[in-house]
């Protein structure tokens, strides 16, 4: 029964993950309103729904995967961050060194 | 569908040198099988080496596969030089010839560099770090079977089917279904696919172990420099590992589906496969390189019998460029075109990472400086890799230089640069450890004698061979070309070239030599501590039990074994006497082998597109899957009993 | 004997910190996959407009049926988080509702994609048609897959549990299959945003 009782506390409330959920939903909601109304313009929308992902990505780190309540030293959040880091490049570096040969298409 | 390939495209005829291995490798499986039943030792083979999980084991499989893989990719190696030691040489057809730089390459760098580099951790890491294993036994050996199944499949290409040919780097489109309708290239993505798992796998398990599994008292700032280098080393390998194995999904799918990815109809980007190649490539470099650099600080401080100079500077230079290594892709392709913009970002982080790099050449000189210097065969080979390394880093930081690498790329310059960072950096590197490390492994030292005829005859052969190659790359001699004229005038430099590389061959045949005689005369190690070493692999017995430490052991900052040494004459160390407990230990298990043959069967299955083969082999797989995932009865405790009786046995007191 | 009894609780706690590590291990599995993805999607948006003689993005995509995947999916990694709180509250049979109630939305997530593709595909537009829909098949199908490779999962820990009960490895079993249901939602978001919302832009 000891370990079950100590996991208790670290493994977040069913209020957690209503309020994860319902932002989830919100941040779901939100972006598609904005696109099918055409509410912005392109690099504007782009740029709203882009961090409202990024957003709903933070919530399902903290709501629902408890990133923060593992042991320390949190290597995975070190590792998650790098991760991520790493990502950006890889997207962003690949978009920005293939733009050469967009005319050609 | 209909199966593009026929059982016509298997067995590969016409060429003497093919027929000729099919023979010699229908002759070793035999031999192999008659000696294994004649001394009965399939058991054996099956119980202690092909169901282990114990790290030091699959360390040394790593070496054995390594060594072999090292003596296939040498002779692809010397065929091209033969062929291109004088003009209009007919050694090699030109397509045989594409087919043997292809499978050179791929070869050394995934099957012999990468399994070098993880014999190192996998023996190494356990005992330095104080652990009694890696932190997942059981998938460190699915790891290993993965990357030796992944080997095996491409050498398979040699004799059945025909190998890849369209480089190590597999550009399309030449890799494409369009100009490479046979099986080569299916070989060569699904062996890199299936290993590339393993490898992955590998990097995740040792960066766990190193975080998670040192001893008491270890803290991150007391690791040994190898230990650190594995990190980084790990990070680069979870980073960098997934995005071949989505490059090579995706051509994949250009070949088998019809997809366009990387073709040149229907919006096909090829060089979109370059920039994913090499965003994986680049940190593939320093994968191969950071450990190399471990051992070269544990050796310089153990054989200068000093401290590391610069300790927090080597750990602070080995994070930045397992970092860095992820900003300088480009530099592989800079004559792409990419614009102004792009090549200058890349051109400037790949000259900053060459920073880090020079800071770590000199701390090991200040390491040795004033040192008392001991010249045994380790130590050599780190002397040696620093000019080495310093003359290929130098051809590097030129080669960074975008408007000149318009110039140099894909000349000899180029393949000279990148042979003296690769010989020089990792392959001395592992020369270094191997040695070093044997003892450990084995329990006996190898040859100095016979370590030093080896060892000349490497450097004399390296700089014969790749030297002249700087002056054929300026002389317009471009990479993978098959044959020139008189006319170029580049005949005698590339002879010279030559013979450099037979003397390199001699040298690997002086070290089959030495190990070979030090099986038999090597001088044992009966104290495990043959080098007067600095950390904790060398204060257990070798080689070590399984389990490593009978009681974990406690340490205090950096060098703890040194510590305990210099205490112990002082006369102020005091034993504390720790009951034994009894170990927990993970039970043998078949499924890694199992699991791999599955994965084989997939790979050659998907390399000849017989669908039915391939998802045959993949069910396999999921079954292995979830047969493990249903045992519950995974490990066993090593009873205190079991533990005295080793100890004791080690010891020598029985 | 006495040794062993005298170990007991010391085994115990060696067993959970065992148990402990393949988490975090996990966590770095995790990474590389996002890497993976990172990947795919490198590769999705440098080819998104190359629609050569296929159909554009606008021409395929039904926000209907995406925004019920969508739906679908979030719902099930709630779910998912729900099961996990009874896996705390030491519940066993609520966990394997919560599990079977996941499972049922990752199915039918997935009958909608295989819907979404089949139409796709009837209507002549394949993976052979355009770089852009090698792209979205492949960046698509990889997410379908790694749903489907977690339901079979889901389903082998359900009966394990429904054997079992709570051990450390069990709980240790479903505490990554939670995380890892949850990291699919998270890379669904982002399919969702780059994949369908900027296609229908």
């Amino acid at each position: 029964m000891k370990h079950i009782e100590s996991r208790q506390a670290s493994h977040g409330s069913t209020t957690s993950y209503i309020i994860g959920f319902v932002l989830s939903i919100l941040l779901t909601i939100l972006p598609l309103w904005l696109v099918v109304n055409h509410v912005l313009n392109r690099t504007a929308l782009i740029v709203t729904i882009m961090i409202m992902a990024a957003l709903q990505f933070l919530i399902q780190l903290l709501f629902f995967m408890h990133i923060r309540e593992s042991e320390k030293p949190r290597y995975n959040v070190l590792a998650i961050i790098l991760g991520i880091v790493f990502v950006i490049t890889i997207v962003g570096g690949s978009a920005w060194i293939m733009t050469f040969n967009s005319q050609v298409q | 569908m209909e199966p593009k390939f026929k059982i016509s495209h298997f067995f590969i005829h016409g060429d003497p040198l093919i027929l000729g291995a099919d023979v010699s490798i229908g002759i070793a499986t035999v031999m192999i099988i008659f000696v294994l039943t004649y001394f009965k030792k399939w058991k054996w083979l099956w119980k202690e080496w092909l169901t282990t999980v114990d790290h030091k084991k699959i360390g040394i499989m790593y070496v054995i596969a390594a060594l072999l893989m090292l003596f296939r990719g040498g002779v692809d190696a010397l065929l091209m030089r033969t062929q291109l030691a004088l003009p209009n040489l007919k050694v090699l057809l030109s397509e045989h010839y594409n087919e043997i730089f292809t499978t050179h390459g791929t070869i050394m760098i995934l099957f012999m560099a990468m399994p070098l580099i993880f014999a190192m951790m996998n023996i190494v890491i356990p005992l330095q770090i104080g652990a009694r294993d890696v932190a997942y036994p059981f998938l460190n050996a699915i790891s290993f079977w993965l990357f030796f199944f992944g080997a095996m499949l491409l050498n398979l290409s040699f004799v059945i089917g025909g190998s890849p040919n369209a480089g190590w780097v597999g550009y399309p489109p030449l890799s494409e279904l369009q100009f490479n309708p046979g099986p080569g290239e299916n070989f060569y993505v699904l062996a890199i696919q299936i290993s590339g798992i393993g490898s992955l796998a590998t990097g995740i398990n040792f960066l766990v172990t190193i975080l998670k599994m040192r001893t008491k008292g270890m803290r991150l700032m007391d690791m040994p420099l190898f230990t650190w280098s594995v990190l980084a080393t790990s990070i680069l390998i979870i980073a960098a590992f997934p995005v071949i194995t989505v490059t090579m999904l995706l051509l994949f799918l250009d070949r088998f589906a019809g997809a366009h990815f990387f073709t040149m109809t229907h919006g096909g980007d090829p060089m979109m496969y370059i920039n994913l190649f090499w965003i994986w490539g680049h940190p593939e470099v320093y994968i191969v390189i950071l450990p190399a650099f471990g051992i070269f600080s544990e050796v310089t401080s153990v054989f200068s019998k000093k401290v590391t100079f610069g300790y927090t500077s080597m750990v602070v230079s080995m994070m930045l460029i397992s970092f860095y290594a992820y900003f300088t892709w480009v530099h592989h392709f800079f004559t792409m075109g990419a614009g102004a913009g792009v090549n200058t970002f890349f051109a400037v982080s790949t000259m900053i990472i060459a920073i880090p790099t020079g800071v770590k050449v000199f701390n090991w000189l200040l390491t040795m400086y004033q040192g008392r210097i001991r010249l045994t065969e380790p130590m050599l080979w780190t002397i040696a890799f620093i000019p080495c390394f310093a003359i290929g880093g130098a051809t590097g930081v030129m080669l960074s230089i975008a408007p000149a690498d318009y110039q140099y790329h894909n000349s000899y310059f180029l393949i000279a640069h990148f042979h003296q960072v690769l010989i020089g950096g990792t392959v001395f590197g592992m020369f270094a450890g191997l040695t070093y490390w044997w003892p450990k492994m084995f329990g006996f030292k190898l040859n100095e004698t016979l370590g030093r005829w080896a060892f000349w005859l490497w450097n004399i052969g390296f700089y014969a061979c790749f030297m002249p190659q700087y002056a054929l790359g300026f002389m317009g001699m471009t990479r993978r070309i098959y044959t020139y004229g008189w006319d170029m005038g580049w005949a005698p430099l590339n002879l010279i070239s030559s013979i450099g590389a037979v003397i390199m061959g001699i040298a690997f045949l002086f070290q089959v030599w030495e190990i070979a005689y030090s099986v038999k005369y090597g001088e044992r190690d009966t104290t495990g501590d043959p080098w007067d070493g600095h950390t904790l692999e060398w204060s257990l017995p070798s080689p070590a039990p399984k389990y490593n430490f009978a009681v974990l052991p406690e340490v205090h900052g950096r060098d703890a074994w040194w510590k305990t040494k210099e205490a112990k004459e002082r006369g102020d160390y005091e034993e504390k006497k720790q009951e034994l407990e009894p170990i927990h230990y993970p039970k043998n298990s078949g499924i890694p082998f199992i699991l791999s043959v599955f994965f084989f069967i997939a790979g050659f299955g998907f390399t000849f597109e017989w669908v039915w083969m391939g998802a045959l082999g993949l069910l396999g797989v999921a079954i292995c899957l979830i047969v493990r995932s249903f045992q519950y009865d995974t490990d066993y405790y090593i009873s205190v009993d079991e533990i005295k009786e080793t100890e004791a046995a080690l010891r020598g007191e029985v | 004997m006495e040794n062993i009894v005298s170990h007991h609780t010391d085994h115990h706690e060696e067993h959970e910190a065992h148990e402990s590590i393949k988490i975090d291990g996990f966590w770095l599995f995790l990474v590389s996959d996002v890497l993976l993805f990172g990947a795919l999607f490198a590769t999705f948006i440098v080819l998104r407009t190359h629609y050569a003689e296929g159909p554009t993005s606008q021409d395929l995509f039904d926000v209907k049926e995406f925004t019920i995947e969508t739906f679908v999916l979030l719902t099930s990694s709630f779910t998912s988080g729900l099961a996990t709180l009874e896996m705390n509250k030491g519940h066993v049979k609520s966990l394997i509702t919560w599990l079977i109630v996941t499972a049922l939305l990752g199915a039918t997530f997935v009958g909608f994609e295989i819907h979404e593709f089949s139409g796709m595909v009837s209507e002549g537009y394949k993976m052979s048609t355009s770089a852009f829909l090698s792209g979205f098949f492949t960046l698509v199908g990889t997410h379908g897959c790694h749903v489907s490779l977690g339901l079979i999962w889901m389903i082998g820990l359900i009966i394990q549990v429904a054997r079992r009960g709570f051990t450390p490895v069990t709980e240790r079993k479903l505490s990554i299959i939670s995380l890892y249901w949850h990291f699919l939602d998270a890379v669904w978001i982002f399919i969702f945003t780059v994949v369908y919302l900027i296609g229908v832009m």
